[in-house]
């Protein structure tokens, strides 16, 4: 999380000093600013994701700027809504990469506005990194796509591994979203995993987006008999789910990913997502000292704990600064280069290499919900 | 069984609130022949103001649910009215479709609008109705589907009386029928139309807090799909007539619900949109629609 040596970051700035000298018209404060662009939900549907992530990177950018910006020149982030709405994202990165001119492109949280704009970064020769996009293809629509999280099939793996070994779970429902690419993925890492350890997976149920009726589809899961649903989706219909079961009298355990994480999940699920488990990038609770710090300085800044969203919004923008340092340059090619070859970063959610898919190795942690806050249960390592 | 039954039940509460919204645009086509996007997003504004309202009196009780449902309709009915009045009124006479678009241009309006005001994250509705579970052997009801099915059937009958019963509804069926010759024996349209927006739009706000009460995750554009289920099941029973809407909302939401609990739950909308248009190629009118021959 901190720059990896003092004398790294400060090459540039002694360049830049020794120029400024030199050339006494050309000081460094002038410097324009480098432009890096940020799409994110922060209205609508997945708003309260949006704007987590948006802090963290927030946080990340007046870091940077407070200790002299990158390269010498201070960095300005110009962000973009999308609404939580498909189509959007693709708008508003258009225009942040030709009117805007950024150098570089951070979003989204999610995998489908994602893999929106990540062909638009790609042919426009503009990195993106992608804080939350769990589904594998993302990174696969070119060599300028990037992420700091985690990808599905590890998720999935996960959950499927904890819900056989930990919970002792045999006869398994899916409730999915057909219009997710990151839940319909994750359905199918859990049922491979799941099925290998020797589990059945009784039955595999579908939802819309935007649907608040799912008690079709529990009222089936329910006459199947099953001693746990994993339900891969968003906190707004998770929360409903949730509801929903218990009114039916379905008390099984409720098996959730990262896109669970929100303080709206238990607003509206209430008692009903209690004793909830789920999968996630990051927990403010983990007394490593990188999260201790980070979660510190995340508190002084907005007045509240850090979230994997946050974190990862944060680590987004951090690996990206990294890039542009040692690439000397914010020229898109070299910055792709340099990003690639990012090793052992120190970020919030655990250290960030990228493999050759520009995908990073990391663990997972699993939560639990517990009065009414998420508790940390353990985690699980690649 | 147990499970066609819990399966019933399910789509018969989905089904009466399609209902209660499918009545609005089956009143104003009535009256207007001309389909009021807007009311889609006035089912939103009623659970909203439910919202609102829901924070100021006691949970969990009856008289506080009842307090929240009339405030709701009474809010929306006067919404309904200044919509008339500010945004079709001025249109009456003009072509049909410049009224339609204007009708869209309203439900866009009163959908952005609402997200500046309301802001677009989900938000929870606070359960104002007392809800318990009961159970008959494996079969659940929640006390919350008897509420919605309940106060969607009282609202019907009502409605049937005020159309059927009353001397305003009278001289709204007459403007249906013909709104020159009820306006040439002594008819006001003006008040007929008001009235008739009013009704429609107090009954989506009793369908917007009744949706919100069972499924308590309530945004500005919570309005749009619900709404496009109950217009279609408003073309469904045949568009104009009230019984009609009533069923096209019962069979729409049941038949959505059975898609939805078996394993082609991929295909819920789709197949539901299929049945709707095999019925529409058999019965052009609607189930309980008359065809009218189109005089040239």
């Amino acid at each position: 999380m901190f720059p990896r040596s003092l004398s790294r970051q400060l090459r540039p700035a002694f360049i830049i000093t020794a120029l400024a000298l030199t050339l006494p018209s050309n000081q460094a404060i002038a410097q324009e600013p480098i432009r890096i662009g940020e799409f994110a939900s922060l209205t609508g549907k997945e708003a309260t994701y949006g704007q987590t992530a948006h802090k963290g990177t927030i946080l990340a950018i007046e870091e940077a700027n407070a200790a002299g910006g990158v390269l010498g020149r201070p960095l300005e982030l110009l962000t973009e809504d999308d609404q939580s709405k498909a189509g959007e994202s693709a708008t508003v990165v258009k225009k942040l990469i030709s009117r805007d001119k950024v150098v570089a492109m951070l979003g989204e949280i999610t995998s489908g506005r994602t893999l929106e704009a990540a062909p638009i970064c790609q042919n426009a020769k503009i990195p993106l990194i992608s804080p939350g996009a769990t589904a594998p293809e993302v990174t696969t629509k070119g060599n300028y796509v990037f992420r700091v999280c985690f990808i599905d099939p590890f998720q999935g793996t996960v959950m499927a591994k904890f819900a056989a070994d930990t919970l002792k779970l045999k006869r398994v429902a899916v409730l999915s979203s057909v219009s997710s690419a990151q839940s319909v993925g994750l359905a199918k890492f859990f049922r491979e995993r799941f099925t290998a350890d020797g589990g059945t997976l009784v039955l595999e149920q579908k939802y819309g987006d935007g649907d608040k009726d799912f008690r079709a589809q529990l009222t089936a899961i329910r006459a199947a008999g099953v001693d746990g649903i994993f339900v891969p989706g968003y906190y707004a219909e998770a929360a409903l789910i949730a509801k929903q079961a218990r009114d039916l009298g379905l008390t099984v355990p409720l098996l959730g990913v990262d896109g669970w994480e929100s303080s709206e999940l238990v607003s509206i699920g209430g008692a009903a997502v209690e004793g909830a488990y789920l999968s996630t990038h990051y927990s403010p609770e983990n007394k490593s000292p990188a999260v201790v710090a980070f979660n510190e300085r995340y508190r002084r800044r907005w007045g509240t704990d850090s979230n994997a969203l946050s974190a990862l919004g944060y680590d987004s923008a951090l690996v990206l600064l990294d890039a542009i340092r040692r690439a000397g340059t914010t020229d898109g090619p070299a910055l792709r280069v340099a990003l690639a070859a990012t090793k052992d970063f120190p970020g919030a959610t655990g250290s960030i290499t990228f493999d050759a898919q520009r995908n990073p190795t990391k663990s997972a942690v699993v939560l639990t919900v517990k009065d009414g806050r998420f508790v940390f249960v353990q985690d699980v390592h690649p | 069984m147990t499970e066609f039954l819990q399966q019933l039940l399910n789509g018969l509460s989905l089904g009466a609130i399609y209902a209660l919204i499918a009545l609005g645009y089956t009143m104003v086509y009535g009256v207007l022949r001309f389909i009021n996007f807007a009311h889609s997003d006035v089912f939103m504004v009623g659970s909203f103001i439910g919202y609102y309202v829901g924070h100021h009196v006691p949970e969990n009780t009856v008289w506080g649910g009842l307090v929240v449902l009339f405030v709701a309709m009474a809010g929306c009915a006067l919404l309904g009215m200044i919509i008339e009045r500010l945004a079709y009124r001025p249109l009456r006479g003009a072509a049909t479709l410049n009224v339609l678009i204007t009708a869209i241009g309203v439900s866009l309006l009163l959908e952005y609008s609402g997200q500046v005001f309301f802001g677009a994250t989900p938000r929870t509705f606070p359960s104002v109705f007392p809800s318990t579970n009961f159970t008959l052997g494996t079969l659940v009801i929640s006390s919350n589907q008897v509420v919605v099915i309940a106060v969607a059937t009282l609202l019907m009958v009502v409605l049937e009386l005020i159309v059927f019963r009353t001397k305003i509804g009278t001289a709204m069926r007459a403007v249906s029928l013909n709104p020159k010759a009820a306006q040439l024996v002594g008819v006001n349209i003006d008040v007929v139309i008001s009235f008739t927006f009013g009704l429609g739009s107090a009954l989506a706000a009793a369908g917007g807090v009744l949706y919100a009460l069972n499924y308590p995750s309530i945004d500005p554009l919570m309005g749009v799909m619900p709404g496009l289920k109950a217009f279609v099941a408003a073309v469904l029973g045949g568009i104009g007539n009230i019984p009609g809407a009533a069923l096209g909302g019962l069979l729409l939401g049941t038949v959505e619900t059975f898609v939805n609990g078996s394993q082609w739950s991929t295909y819920k909308d789709a197949i539901a949109f299929a049945i709707l248009i095999i019925i529409l190629l058999f019965r052009p009118a609607g189930l309980l629609g008359k065809a009218s021959v189109e005089k040239v």
